[in-house]
């Protein structure tokens, strides 16, 4: 009997750690979309030198927007590995 | 019984024994049933009376042609902070800069304190969710001020009253953003320093050596990045995004 719940324990900590692995696939996109940020800001300020400032202002602001899905996830993943939110619906 | 020796070595394992929890409570107001203060809100009055003293130390017998160097540089913090806003929000809302440099240099402080070895104040959800819920009322309060009542709550309705469902969490998303960018990036950081810390020392324990080499210049260069850049970024984030979204909610664009 004890097994079983050690086991049922078990499964639930390898789902929570698999799961907290899949949340951060959403590292893919803040990582392209902010690489492709940058790389057009700097495309404009080698065009217009003058707005390098205006231009880096607003790649940051686009870039923490962008970021915003990432820390979602990461906070998922977090959770999941920090908190064990699943272990109590064992009983 | 098998399963069982796994939990109990998990718990003495080095890699897995790196705190990574909560703010912790300092000490708890006995009442009702006690308020828990925590570090956070510790840290938090701290800051709030050496940013005090700092303003008035600065802004003490003030001239008209400055004359102490102090003035210089209190004038340079006030006109940075009101061109900022002006810049940002058009010249008609530069009232709103003592807000605006308030969040900026209590958000800024309270991510650099991590450099002195404290926990970070910005890697505690409440407080940027204080901050968020702060802007969102703000946001708010101009929206209904330019629209009238009636007209904020029908812009929930548009395009088409099927919507208003979708429009209502575009709503309450920002705010949550916000704040959930700010705590995550800050959070990450310390978290990522920690494990790093932990494998490390782990690693010069595995190799049997006696003094932690390992653990002296990795995790400072980390340290500098997570708390130094990430902390300021998102601190400068945070209060562009309050000025972009309150300028926008006035209708007053530059």
């Amino acid at each position: 009997m004890e097994e079983n719940v050690v086991m049922a324990k078990a499964i639930v900590l390898a789902g929570q750690a698999i799961g907290a692995g899949l949340a951060m696939i959403a590292g893919i996109g803040p990582g392209i979309g902010e690489g492709y940020a940058v790389g057009k800001a700097i495309e404009t300020i080698g065009r217009q030198p003058e707005v390098k400032g205006d231009a880096t202002k607003t790649m940051f602001i686009g870039c923490a927007v962008a970021e915003t899905t990432g820390i979602y996830g990461f906070i998922v993943g977090l959770l999941l590995l920090f908190l064990n939110p699943f272990l109590k619906y064992l009983g | 019984m098998r399963y069982s020796r796994i939990f109990s070595e998990r718990k003495e394992d080095k890699l897995t024994n790196i705190e990574v929890q909560g703010p912790r409570v300092s000490f708890v107001i006995p009442i009702g049933n006690g308020i828990a203060i925590t570090e956070s809100v510790v840290i938090g009055w701290a800051l709030i009376i050496i940013i005090a003293i700092i303003c008035k130390v600065l802004t003490a017998n003030l001239k008209k042609v400055p004359e102490t160097k102090r003035q210089v540089v209190a004038e340079w913090a006030v006109s940075f902070v009101n061109d900022m806003v002006a810049d940002a929000m058009g010249p008609k809302l530069v009232f709103f800069a003592p807000y605006i440099a308030t969040i900026f240099v209590y958000a800024l402080l309270g991510a650099l304190v991590s450099m002195l070895g404290l926990r970070s104040m910005t890697a505690d959800i409440s407080v940027t969710l204080t901050w968020a819920v702060m802007t969102f009322v703000i946001i708010t309060f101009y929206k209904i001020k330019s629209d009238g009542i009636l007209g904020y709550l029908k812009g929930f309705l548009s395009p088409i009253f099927l919507m208003a469902p979708m429009n209502v969490i575009s709503e309450v998303s920002l705010p949550v953003s916000m704040a959930f960018r700010m705590f995550g990036n800050v959070a990450g950081g310390m978290i990522i320093t920690a494990l790093v810390y932990g494998a490390l020392s782990a690693a010069t324990s595995a190799l049997g050596l006696s003094i932690p080499i390992l653990t002296v210049g990795i995790p400072a260069v980390l340290s500098a990045y997570f708390d130094l850049f990430s902390g300021v970024i998102q601190s400068y984030v945070f209060i562009m995004l309050t000025m972009i979204n309150v300028g926008m909610a006035t209708g007053e664009d530059s």
